[in-house]
């Protein structure tokens, strides 16, 4: 009898015990996964599900939502998860202006959110959280390695990027590193699909270099135009506008073009070469910049599961903070405003043995690069 | 230098005005003829551009894409007239825009269904390839040039159908009066369903030939829509000289506009002011050219009979 009940007793505890390091965790994902800005968000899934699929984590609970790339529907969404579904975390958004909308709300309820793309100024400086941690970058920096690198060989720069805030963030970067003057500067209109104008400006400023930052169909719409405009003047933009995602639409276009990102299909570690090819395996194409990210996005919050209860607040922000994890990108750390601290690279678009265009890491713009919001804030 | 600036600004101006007369023209045919207010006529953009680039990409040729885009967006545009547009013709305008606006959600997912939600690469044949010299200096993308071409020559056929031809006859007589031709023997369903074929030929078209110039993807039809639907307003509903007067003035005043205002602000103000402020006055331009036409002419340029 009493040899049963401790046999139970026993049973009872390794259950218990079991349980308890199988706390269910829910995820919430808002993306978009509709509309023209698609492409972004449908990486950013597939690498996210991809990685925890891997990891063989069976307690992560994934509630996955289509923001269609409107603010007001992604606000909707985020207040049903947290109310409805009570997720444990939010992470997904793409934009910049629907982070705007869905993080300082969410923050605020005590749900940690965790950015695997959109990087505001204004939430890196005054209104940085404890609450909120990007993965991915702040939103000036890429520009910010680009105005560095350009030094090197240009000494007057024609820039343009969109009328919005990450259009305004993108050009203040680029500028606070760059030296040489400007031939001119243009804000386009958001979604605009054709540069003639713009082109014509360029060709008649006798700039040096041209430097754009227009994500998505934008950038496709500018390259495939200029291209064609019979204007030969060196064009380098942010990585986002030479992506796994839109290469193939800019086509030859794009070859030889030099741009700057965190991260590369060809960057040298462990970790990279198993996230590619995993994501090749299992998607028959090849990795975008925001798969690349999604990808550490959801290590790092399965590193800080294996170490911190997700109930434990507290514990839980340590743990991701720590940023124990492997990251595609190699080195990688939080700053004081939970944004990262890494090292940002120049790359050029090459065409590989079977066709498919890409790109090569050819230099460093920046060794352990910091935001320049990170003093503003005061945690 | 700037003689050569001018021209060439001008140039792009008209470019746009072509390409906006292509999907104004089926626009405010099918408002004049059937008394429809079509808001899936951008999808019918998207659908032309799409089916160029599939057939470009599978047989190595534009051409061969062009004529299926006009195939194309004339087949899908005849099977939803007969399918949903028809039964909407007697109803009013509030329950047409629902419908339509659930047409356009329903080709946007069916395109992203079928195609994938990656954009689509599509180039310029290597006939058009390059930019030709312009007087003054300058040099302007052949391409271009080309869809300019196009632009006019569809203006002039259109001009001839309308008024040289009996299918020409018919549309004219179906605009004035359609209870009456319809008492004619002329059989009213089929005369809908060709005009609503020919305007959504003339959207694939123009959405194969832009689609050249930038991204073939999903959604893409729907900034385009509504520069259409400001051209018909400013031209007059109803009326193709008045959507090609449109075109031109819309093009011609948002490219200048793009081009001037930044320039002109900066004589008075710090440069990288001007261009903020430059930009957002260029991008409301045609909506205040719009307004002021319409405070005069409050049926539009060239009204057509109601």
């Amino acid at each position: 009898m009493n040899r049963i009940l401790a046999a139970s007793l026993l049973g009872l505890s390794l259950a218990t015990s079991s349980l308890a390091h199988a706390e269910p965790v829910k995820i919430g994902v808002i993306t978009t996964l509709s509309g023209g800005g698609a492409g972004l968000g449908i990486d950013m899934r597939d690498a996210f599900t991809l990685a925890i699929k891997q990891s063989g984590n069976k307690d992560v609970e994934l509630v996955i939502e289509d923001d269609a790339q409107k603010p007001e529907l992604a606000v909707q969404i985020a207040e049903k998860m947290i109310q409805g579904d009570k997720v444990d975390l939010m992470t997904g958004i793409i934009w910049s202006n629907l982070a705007m909308a869905v993080v300082p709300n969410t923050v605020a309820q005590d749900v940690i959110y965790l950015s695997p793309n959109a990087g505001p100024s204004a939430l890196a400086g005054a209104n940085c959280n404890p609450n909120y941690f990007n993965v991915a970058y702040q939103n000036d920096n890429f520009h910010e390695a680009m105005g560095q690198y350009a030094n090197k060989d240009y000494k007057n720069a024609f820039i343009l990027a969109p009328n919005y805030p990450a259009g305004k963030d993108a050009l203040t970067g680029f500028k606070r590193y760059y030296k040489g003057a400007l031939a001119g500067e243009i804000y386009t209109q958001v979604g605009q699909t054709d540069y003639a104008a713009e082109i014509a400006q360029i060709r008649a400023s006798g700039a040096d270099s041209v430097y754009f930052f227009l994500p998505g169909g934008m950038g496709i719409a500018f390259m495939k135009q200029y291209a064609q405009s019979g204007v030969n003047i060196p064009v380098t933009g942010p990585g986002f506008s030479f992506s796994q995602d839109v290469l193939p639409a800019i086509g030859d276009a794009a070859l030889g073009v030099k741009n700057s990102a965190t991260w590369s299909k060809d960057l040298d570690n462990e970790a990279n070469k198993k996230f590619v090819e995993a994501f090749k395996a299992e998607y028959k194409r090849l990795p975008s910049i925001y798969a690349a990210q999604s990808w550490d996005t959801a290590n790092l919050i399965l590193a800080a599961l294996s170490k911190a209860s997700v109930k434990d607040k507290d514990a839980f922000r340590a743990a991701l903070k720590a940023a124990d994890f492997q990251s595609v990108r190699g080195k990688f750390t939080f700053n004081t405003n939970n944004h990262p601290i890494q090292n940002i690279y120049v790359r050029e678009v090459v065409k590989e043995d079977d066709g498919v265009l890409t790109n090569m890491i050819i230099a460093t713009a920046f060794e352990d690069h910091k935001d320049a919001y990170a003093d503003k804030c005061s945690m | 230098m700037f003689t050569a600036l001018l021209i060439e600004q001008l140039l792009n101006g008209l470019q746009l005005g072509v390409m906006l007369f292509l999907m104004a023209a089926g626009l405010t045919l099918i408002f004049g003829v059937m008394g429809l207010i079509n808001l899936a006529h951008g999808s019918l953009y998207m659908i032309g551009a799409f089916a160029c680039a599939t057939v470009a990409a599978a047989t190595g040729s534009f051409w061969i894409g062009l004529i299926a885009s006009l195939t194309a967006a004339a087949g899908v545009g005849a099977i939803i007239e007969v399918a949903v547009i028809r039964r909407l013709y007697s109803r009013d305008h509030l329950d047409q825009v629902l419908a339509t606006f659930a047409l356009i959600l329903i080709l946007s997912e069916g395109s992203r269904w079928l195609f994938g939600s990656f954009p689509l690469y599509l180039d310029i044949p290597p006939l058009l390839q390059g930019a030709v010299p312009l007087p003054g200096g300058g040099q302007y993308q052949l391409y271009r040039l080309a869809i300019i071409g196009v632009g006019i020559a569809v203006a002039v056929g259109l001009y001839l159908l309308i008024s040289r031809t009996r299918l020409g006859m018919r549309i004219r007589a179906g605009e004035s009066d359609r209870e009456m031709i319809a008492a004619l023997g002329v059989d009213i369903g089929t005369l809908y369903t060709v005009v609503f074929a020919l305007g959504a030929a003339l959207a694939g078209l123009a959405g194969a030939l832009v689609g050249a110039l930038q991204s073939v993807q999903v959604g893409m039809g729907e900034p385009v829509l509504i520069l259409a639907f400001v051209v018909i307003v400013i031209g007059g509903i109803g009326s193709i000289k008045g959507a090609l007067v449109g075109a031109v003035i819309v093009g011609v005043v948002d490219t200048m506009g793009r081009f001037l205002l930044p320039s002109l602000l900066s004589l008075t103000m710090p440069a990288s002011q001007a261009t903020t402020i430059g930009a957002a006055l260029a991008s409301m331009l045609i909506y205040v050219v719009m307004a002021l036409i319409l405070a005069f002419r409050p049926s539009g340029l060239f009204a057509a009979q109601s």
